[in-house]
């Protein structure tokens, strides 16, 4: 495989039925890849909530994936209104989405605990009103 | 167990899934219908029972890699729900079960085939 592999796809912030399609993408490629079940699994799980929030709570944004013999980062981008208190919005159960929402089974307040939990780091960058970006790496273990 | 024997353990009918989705082995369950919960908690292999029947669903249990979908309580999927399952050789059952009766029945499964 050459050195590093990278993907990028935008995220539409509209159709959030349709949400979930660039993280089963990226853990395609990261079978094809070869990676074992347990990274695939985890970063498919952090890239779906990263996917997830950007459509649900900010109308879209990017993600970039760079896929390194070391490590797997996950880069989410977005503009949208962003995350006043985010030692707030990375507690279990905290949750500001709509009824709407809520009706399709979101609005646990799990999701950025889920990413914390299975990814090696998390860095979570906001400013209130420009954006937010969400940062995710995980180690890739030498064989 | 595999998963065409869960289904009739559940008196469930199968609403999509291809041959081999179906034969797949069921190595558990999780019961749940917050998204992000069972995003985090299923494990791989599982079979998932929810009332949740729109077409997230299918997201979530493809990136968990669940053996199925229970719907439980003659829920009806959407069509979004069912073009995409059937797209993605997802399995959803469908039962009038309980999401109580229905996991108790699973476990019974698993408890004969001697899994447990
Ligand atoms: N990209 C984002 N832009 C703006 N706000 C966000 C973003 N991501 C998360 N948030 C805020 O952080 C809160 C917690 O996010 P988290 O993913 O943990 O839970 P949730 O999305 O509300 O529910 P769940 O993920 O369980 O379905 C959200 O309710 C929202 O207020
Ligand atoms: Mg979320």
């Amino acid at each position: 495989m050459p050195d590093v592999v990278r993907l990028h796809y935008d995220v539409d912030g509209e159709n959030f039925m349709a949400a979930g399609e660039a993280s089963s993408a990226v853990k395609n490629v990261l079978r094809r890849l070869g990676f074992g079940e347990d990274l695939v699994r985890r970063a498919a799980i952090c890239l779906y909530e990263g996917e997830i929030n950007m459509v649900i709570h900010a109308n879209g944004g990017a993600i970039d994936v760079s896929v390194s013999p070391q490590a797997i980062e996950m880069v989410l981008q977005d503009q949208g209104d962003g995350i006043p208190d985010i030692e707030q919005a990375m507690r279990e159960g905290f949750s500001t989405a709509s009824d709407r929402v809520r009706d399709l089974g979101f609005g646990a307040g799990m999701g950025l605990p889920n990413m914390r939990r299975y990814a090696d780091s998390l860095e979570v960058t906001s400013e209130p009103g420009k954006g937010t970006r969400v940062l995710m790496t995980l180690r890739i273990a030498p064989v | 167990m595999i998963v065409v024997e869960l289904a009739a353990r559940l008196d469930a009918k199968v609403l999509c899934g291809s041959e081999a989705a179906l034969g797949r082995a069921v190595r558990g369950a999780y019961a749940g219908d917050l998204l992000s919960w069972v995003m985090g908690r299923a494990q791989a292999g599982t079979a998932w029972v929810t009332i949740m029947s729109n077409m997230n669903v299918a997201a979530v249990a493809l990136l968990t890699d669940v053996s199925c979908v229970v719907l439980s309580e003659n829920v009806t999927p959407d069509e979004a729900l069912l073009v995409r399952a059937a797209r993605e050789e997802l399995v959803l059952l469908s039962t009038p079960l309980s999401t109580y009766d229905a996991c108790w029945r699973i476990r019974e499964g698993l408890a004969d085939a001697a899994v447990l």
